[in-house]
């Protein structure tokens, strides 16, 4: 890789096969928007009885993870990245 | 004993029925016994890629229907003998047909041909199920463009579900050039991404549009898509037939170019 790489944009053949790649694991775990927007509203409402959570920086998605180190094959994983302003200790009972 | 091949892709307008009267164009050519058969009822248009619009009779309704026997509603191609086409109906719907009429039908067909080739109609609906009913093998049609892409994933999905398996892919409408610069996905990324066989990639070729003016499929000729069409009817074969090199014009421009 050359120095000047780093600074290229990304090709947009690129771009199509990364949010292809995504959409393709949402269409294969059969999951539809509304039932995601559920999953994340639901996992906020969780948190957010033990931790004041940063709404903006919220990231919930479907993803395809290794099932075997090396088999090749993937099944679909849920990562979430939820930052947390404050931990509220004051946990309501 | 014949095989029966669908032809399909979910996504509309990649190429579908130009692939159908390619491959059953391209099959004849070898010696095959082929029978194609038109079940996009309603939205019929394999006749006119074929040049046979004026010689429809009798159509696949009639045929299910038994207003006729199938022998006569079959259309013999202009040029190849061992040819045939079963026109679909214009002026009925998908519903006209069933899953259990179209199995029926393809195993009568597959008794008398080497090939029974369905060309499917875009979508999922009643006229994929139709489509899908009797089929052996499936070819996936797809161009690299995200959405349809994103629906030939759909698609394999379906078929597999419906027991149809290890379907086959057909990468259309390539563009080496575009490829080189990053601009568009190749044959190998949609692969990758779709993760099943690839049969046949074909370039994006002015060469298309002339033979469907003319009703004259170009598999076979000295034209890139008409080279990439035979080989995918000799791998359909069996043969193992390497993948053309699509630039290979664009490479003797740079040999010029370098001298």
């Amino acid at each position: 890789m050359k120095i000047t790489d780093i600074f290229k944009k990304k090709s947009s053949s690129d771009v199509a096969k990364d949010r292809l790649k995504l959409v393709l694991v949402s269409d294969r775990a059969s999951c539809s928007p509304e039932i995601m927007q559920k999953i994340r509203s639901d996992i906020i409402e969780v948190l957010s009885k033990y931790a004041e959570i940063d709404m903006d920086g919220i990231d919930i998605n479907f993803t395809q993870m290794d099932t075997e180190e090396g088999s090749g094959k993937t099944v679909p994983a849920l990562y979430a990245n939820i930052p947390i302003k404050n931990m509220n200790h004051n946990v309501k009972k | 004993m014949g095989e029966v091949i669908v032809i399909t892709s979910g996504k509309g307008g990649v190429g579908k029925t130009t692939t159908t009267a390619n491959l059953g164009t391209g099959l004849a050519k070898l010696n095959k016994k082929v029978v194609l058969v038109d079940t996009d009822i309603g939205l019929r248009n394999l006749d006119v890629v074929l040049g046979l619009e004026n010689r429809i009779v009798y159509t696949l309704v009639d045929v299910v229907e038994g207003n006729c026997k199938l022998k006569q509603a079959l259309i013999k191609d202009k040029k190849y003998e061992n040819l045939f086409l079963l026109p679909a109906a214009q002026t009925r719907d998908k519903t006209s047909v069933t899953p259990e009429q179209m199995k029926k039908l393809t195993e009568e067909l597959k008794t008398e041909f080497d090939y029974v080739i369905l060309d499917c109609p875009a979508g999922i609906e009643q006229g994929f199920k139709n489509a899908i009913a009797g089929a052996d093998r499936a070819l996936v049609v797809t161009t690299p463009e995200v959405s349809a892409v994103r629906d030939a994933d759909r698609i394999i999905g379906l078929l597999e579900a419906n027991e149809i398996k290890n379907p086959q892919l057909v990468v259309n409408r390539l563009r080496p050039d575009m490829i080189k610069r990053g601009d568009m996905m190749s044959a190998d990324d949609v692969v990758d991404i779709l993760a099943v066989e690839l049969i046949g990639q074909v370039p994006d070729d002015e060469n298309i549009v002339v033979a469907t003016n003319n009703g004259e499929p170009l598999v076979g000729d000295n034209s890139l898509a008409g080279q990439a069409y035979m080989n995918i009817c000799r791998r359909v074969t069996g043969e193992a037939v390497p993948f053309l090199d699509l630039d290979a014009r664009k490479g003797l421009f740079s040999w010029f170019k370098k001298k």
